[in-house]
């Protein structure tokens, strides 16, 4: 779920970026003024737990397939958000840092992707208010709260990427990639998390109290003393959730003409819509459609987008390109030269090093 | 010379749930001594030495380190004064460099930079391990970690040297260098451990805790050679003063 | 338990190369932060049918890597490892965008060839700058770099405090994996449940850690005020080290040289 440099523009960089550096600013501030000095060495040592707990892998019965924790969640649990904010903050800098995972440029978008949702948005909206109830709840709280943080967090990705422009996936394309998978991923980590968090809370129930002299590490972020209409509130918290998806979805339906309506007013009339079979059926005839027509769809898309281009071009025929090419056929040959030349300068300092080291001389 | 005291007056401690740790331990350490704390697991060494640099606080009777009572106000004083350096190492290297764990210390006192990087080149120096400033912690061998945590300790110039089982996971080799540099010190030291014959080798006077209360404090000698003391305190004689395991000799 | 050891010994290859005495490793971290984050923005803000204007800039990389001595097939191995996500969202270009763009002699080229090789371009551009950074410089350094540009202590000492402690926490973590493993006999994988509580009792192990760290914190005088120790200024080195690479960079995105270079050749044959 990774967001990565190539794939971004500049201007949505910048834009999470300058997001991401708000709220680190925001969360340091809001832990010096909590004054707990015990949570600095915490959250260098959880954050090592769960970037450890990433590297390995389970398997999901039943599919075979493996699957990872991500961490956010567990981390605002037990840390509080904005501790947890800054622990998996750091953490996708280290794996951005050493593994390529996701670039520098994108580190801002993957923060908040991978951060802010599941530490402001999650935790607070969804956990709290269903883990409220009581410590049985807590199982359903952790689910619900990772299938919410991980369907954002896709989401996050998807409209980061079309927004920038550069991949041609469409919204809606990306999106039935994306969501299905992650909201699959989200059940497993809530799973999980949720796990994890009755293991802790069994065997060392004092964590989530309020601080003992025993040393118990952790400050109470998650109220274990019960509302009782806190049923309707964990409702409330997914419909929001449910309605924010789907509100953006049906958005970006909409400002297209060519949306799902045209689709399927396309298909064989109406009488597909009213037909017995239900509406499960209609929704699959329906996708099933939209796919079908989607290569010509972005074709004469770009094609209507170009023909203001067309002018432009210094294309020796008028009917084609249709796009704005900035690589002139001089241009592909003078990007050959210049990594040539470039290979070349490189090849030649390494030589120059090499026996500048031999005079014995040190570099 | 009180300003190397440590004193311990009926010292009375429990934890939170209940369990009782200290039983009223009474004892007084001057300036330049060298004392073993011994004992059998759980007989309260760890919490002793906690209440030392003012980690945990008693329940009853006092600790004062020189003529300074252990207080929230002196704690900082007390931290500086006294020096604590635990079993794991790795608890206590927690900064990626070798040079950034030691100049830590140096550094919280607020102490100028020149100073700081002073201080740190002597404390590296102290234990052997100038050659290790730039290396991360995990790079190091059990005794290189053990030698750099006393080096950060050392660099904030204690009187005091508190230390928790000093020679655990070390091979022999990296102990007979550890046990060396400890007698060139001329700290104070209180040393928590089993290792009965660094005892023998280090320290002159020897105090045995027992379910949380002094079953025995004298000259270390004697202490070693009191079977049955010891084997009350669930404690053996040094490997060396024990009988020769191929011909029989006592 | 090859995937679960080799990230760390990965990270810590990273970090011995972090170690070497350069002309490269010599410069301030704040430089090379910044020079690095410009390249990166420079080259992302190519157009996107533009691959060839891009094909210069790989100048920097190589000279870091070169004047650095980092291993080039380190690196190339690294991107290769990372690409699958890139590659495969990238690949959608071609299929989908299949406008001609440019014909070079019976062959059309479309839009979507044009982007797709654009876009994996940048890829080898931004994350061979990314990792040839760290490379030369090292973590510590680049957290000062960073404290020292601004951003929050409580930030950049929780990101020494995670990279130091990753080493422990993969060791402990794969001590109790092998463990497991050893004790179930043929069937693969970890189930959930197992996953679980593994997790939770290296949590619960970490949690006292913590504590014992908070210990030796407040016995060598921590109070809660973190304090860095003092960064050297910039020499003139430095500054023309930043100076130098930025207008290069800004030159190369300005003017098309492979443009300017195809058509001097052409102009010759």
């Amino acid at each position: 779920m990774h967001m990565a440099d190539a794939l971004i523009s500049p201007a949505v960089g910048g834009t999470m970026w300058a997001a991401t550096a708000v709220l680190t600013v925001y969360s340091a501030r809001k832990l010096k003024e909590e004054m707990d000095d015990r949570k600095v060495p915490l959250m260098g040592v959880m954050g090592a737990l769960i970037f450890a707990a990433q590297m390995i892998n389970f398997t999901i019965p039943g599919t075979g397939s493996s699957g990872h924790l991500g961490g956010g969640l567990l981390l605002a649990v037990l840390l509080g958000p904005h501790a947890a904010f800054l622990t998996m903050a750091s953490i996708l800098t280290i794996q951005a840092m050493f593994f390529a995972d996701g670039g520098l440029l994108s580190l801002g978008c993957n923060i908040f992707n991978m951060g802010f949702f599941p530490c402001f948005i999650a935790f607070p909206l969804v956990y709290k208010r269903i883990a409220a109830s009581g410590p049985k709840s807590i199982f359903a709280a952790a689910l619900a709260a990772s299938i919410a943080a991980l369907g954002i967090g896709a989401l996050g990705v998807v409209v980061e990427t079309v927004f920038s422009a550069i991949s041609e996936l469409t919204f809606r394309t990306f999106v039935l990639l994306m969501l299905p998978i992650h909201l699959a991923i989200g059940v497993v980590e809530g799973l999980v998390t949720a796990s994890i968090i009755g293991f802790v809370s069994r065997t060392r129930p004092e964590i989530f109290e309020t601080d003992s002299y025993s040393g118990c590490p952790i400050r109470s972020s998650l109220p274990l003393t019960g509302k009782r209409n806190s049923t309707k509130s964990a409702l409330l918290a997914v419909v929001l959730v449910a309605a924010l998806v789907g509100g953006l979805l049906s958005w970006f339906s909409s400002t297209n003409p060519d949306g799902l309506e045209w689709a399927v007013a396309r298909s064989s009339g109406d009488a597909d819509l009213r037909s017995a079979r239900g509406k499960i059926h209609n929704l699959l005839a329906a996708i099933q459609k939209k796919i079908a027509f989607l290569p010509d769809y972005d074709f004469r898309k770009d094609q209507q987008e170009q023909s203001a281009v067309g002018e432009k071009t210094k294309g020796k025929d008028d009917a084609w390109p249709s796009v704005s090419a900035g690589t002139s056929i001089s241009g592909i040959l003078g990007g050959a030269m210049s990594l040539a030349l470039a290979g070349l300068i490189g090849f030649g300092i390494r030589i120059f090093r090499r026996r500048g080291r031999q005079d014995g001389t040190e570099g | 010379m009180s300003h190397h005291l440590v004193e311990v007056r009926e010292l009375k401690f429990a934890y939170p749930d209940g369990t009782p740790a200290l039983n009223g331990v009474n004892f007084r350490i001057t300036h330049g001594e060298s004392v073993a704390l011994v004992g059998a697991n759980g007989a309260g060494k760890s919490t002793l030495l906690l209440h030392l640099n003012g980690y945990l606080v008693p329940q009853a009777g006092s600790v004062r380190i020189g003529d300074i009572p252990i207080t929230k106000n002196t704690l900082k004083h007390v931290r500086q004064v006294v020096g604590m350096v635990f079993q794991d190492p790795d608890d206590q290297l927690f900064l990626p460099r070798v040079y950034d764990d030691v100049a830590f210390g140096p550094t919280n006192l607020g102490l100028p930079p020149d100073e700081v990087k002073q201080r740190t080149l002597n404390a590296l120096a102290l234990v052997g391990a100038e050659h290790l400033r730039d290396r991360p912690p995990y790079k190091l061998s059990g005794g290189e970690k053990r030698a750099v945590s006393i080096a950060t300790v050392l660099a904030m110039s204690p009187s005091i040297l508190v230390m928790d089982e000093p020679t655990s996971n070390l091979d022999p080799r990296s102990r007979r260098q550890l046990i060396r540099l400890l007698s060139e010190f001329d700290h104070t030291k209180i040393i928590a451990t089993h290792d009965m014959d660094m005892v023998l080798d280090l320290c002159s006077r020897a105090i045995v805790l027992r379910n949380g209360e002094v079953a025995a404090d004298g000259a270390a000698r004697d202490i070693l050679g009191d079977l049955e003391l010891l084997d009350s305190s669930g404690l053996e004689k040094p490997l060396r003063m024990q009988g020769c395991p191929i011909c029989g000799n006592h | 338990m090859r995937s679960v050891e080799s990230p760390f010994s990965d990270i810590g290859r990273l970090d011995s190369l972090a170690g070497k005495k350069t002309p490269i490793h010599g410069v301030d971290p704040r430089v090379k932060v910044l020079t690095t984050i410009y390249f990166m923005a420079l080259v992302v803000s190519f157009g996107k049918y533009d691959p060839a204007g891009l094909a210069p800039l790989i100048i920097y990389p190589i000279a870091v890597m070169v004047i650095g001595d980092i291993p080039f097939g380190y690196i190339a191995k690294k991107l290769l490892i990372a690409s699958p996500f890139v590659l495969s969202v990238a690949l959608f270009n071609p299929i989908l965008d299949q406008s001609p763009a440019l014909a070079v002699g019976p062959f059309i080229v479309t839009g979507g060839v044009l982007s797709f090789v654009s876009i994996m371009a940048k890829y080898v551009l931004t994350v061979s700058a990314g990792l040839t950074l760290i490379a030369c410089t090292g973590v510590d350094a680049i957290c000062s770099a960073l404290a020292g540009m601004g951003v929050p202590r409580a930030f950049t000492i929780q990101l020494l405090f995670l990279y130091r402690y990753i080493f422990v926490l993969g060791q402990e973590a794969v001590r109790m994996a092998r463990a497991r493993a050893l004790r179930s006999f043929g069937n693969k994988g970890m189930g959930m449940t197992a996953y679980s509580s593994m997790i939770g009792h290296l949590l619960l192990r970490t949690l006292d850690r913590a504590q014992r760290i908070h210990l030796a914190m407040l016995c060598r005088g921590f109070d809660g005020e973190i304090r860095s120790a003092e960064i050297s200024g910039l020499r003139l080195w430095d500054l023309l080290y930043l100076a130098g690479w930025s207008s290069l960079f800004t030159l190369l995105r300005l003017y098309n040289l492979p443009a300017w270079l195809g058509r001097e050749l052409g102009r010759l044959i």
